[in-house]
């Protein structure tokens, strides 16, 4: 049972990610993108940008560092055994982009109980250097009760 | 790079459907990407000592190749500026076969003031709805 105490509990900001090229070129092809935007500088600076960009759910390796954070956190209390991905979702002020130092703030939102399951909605704010906010990620997760 | 007309799109017109085949080297492959190296995403023994009934794709795999349609679409990843699914049903990739995700994208909701427009996404996987509520918002 998660400890519903935490909810609105905040943890520290991660250490700074910074985002490759190639490791979004392997993003891409892990998630079977074949947008040359993804891959291909020269088609991405034609677009308008510095550099390749992230696919949309690239995100999720930043929100992962947080909350390793968390399911680490003795008070929280997350049997990471028994989680299961429920919804996600991934607001952008603007694309990630090759060259970009991240930083994740994350957020309890929620800690709702439902019989033997809770459910938790996690709320990760991505920021880029000068503070500048780039992505927030939603995340809930169930963690199954005990038989 | 293409370029859409907001005025000519209608809603419940399909922008495309792509079939993805989903092996288990596609989930060796996504877990080293993403770093989520939970083994019921490539070990059949742990997946059943957990109770299920074989190793399964990562909801992040199935989310992340399902929006492409969108991307395919708009032609530029970039302009995804809010994607949101839930996970509703697991797809079990066999040792040999893998596992066949079919997404289709219709248009859910046009805003020309916005100049936005909402994609719902489905993705089955043996004729069943893995995901819900995936919609995806397309900057135009």
């Amino acid at each position: 049972m998660v400890n519903p105490n935490v909810q609105g509990k905040k943890y520290p900001a991660t250490n700074p990610y910074l985002v490759g090229r190639e490791k979004i070129r392997e993003f891409a092809h892990a998630v079977k993108s074949t947008n040359p935007i993804n891959l291909d500088v020269f088609a991405a600076q034609a677009a308008g940008y510095n550099d390749v960009v992230a696919p949309p759910t690239f995100a999720v390796v930043i929100q992962e560092r947080s909350l390793a954070t968390v399911l680490n956190d003795p008070e929280a209390d997350i049997d990471f055994s028994r989680v299961v991905h429920g919804d996600q979702r991934f607001v952008h002020a603007r694309p990630i982009v090759a060259g970009d130092e991240l930083v994740s703030i994350l957020e309890v939102a929620s800690v709702k109980t439902l019989g033997a399951h809770s459910m938790v909605t996690f709320e990760t704010k991505i920021f880029a250097e000068g503070a500048e906010l780039v992505c927030t990620a939603i995340s809930t997760l169930v963690v199954r009760g005990g038989e | 790079m293409t370029h859409i007309n907001i005025a000519s799109l209608e809603v419940g017109q399909v922008i495309g459907t792509t079939e993805f085949l989903l092996t288990r080297d596609s989930l060796v492959r996504y877990a080293g990407a993403s770093g989520d190296f939970n083994p019921i995403h490539y070990r059949d023994d742990f997946a059943q000592s957990v109770g299920l009934d074989g190793v399964l794709a990562h909801g992040m795999l199935t989310m992340g190749a399902s929006v492409q349609v969108a991307v395919d679409w708009v032609g530029d990843a970039g302009k995804v500026v809010d994607y949101g699914v839930r996970f509703t049903k697991p797809v079990f990739v066999d040792a040999q076969d893998g596992a066949v995700l079919v997404v289709t994208g219709k248009i859910g909701e046009i805003d020309a003031e916005k100049g936005e427009v909402r994609i719902d996404l489905t993705a089955t996987f043996n004729e069943t709805a893995v995901l819900g509520k995936a919609q995806a918002r397309v900057r135009l």
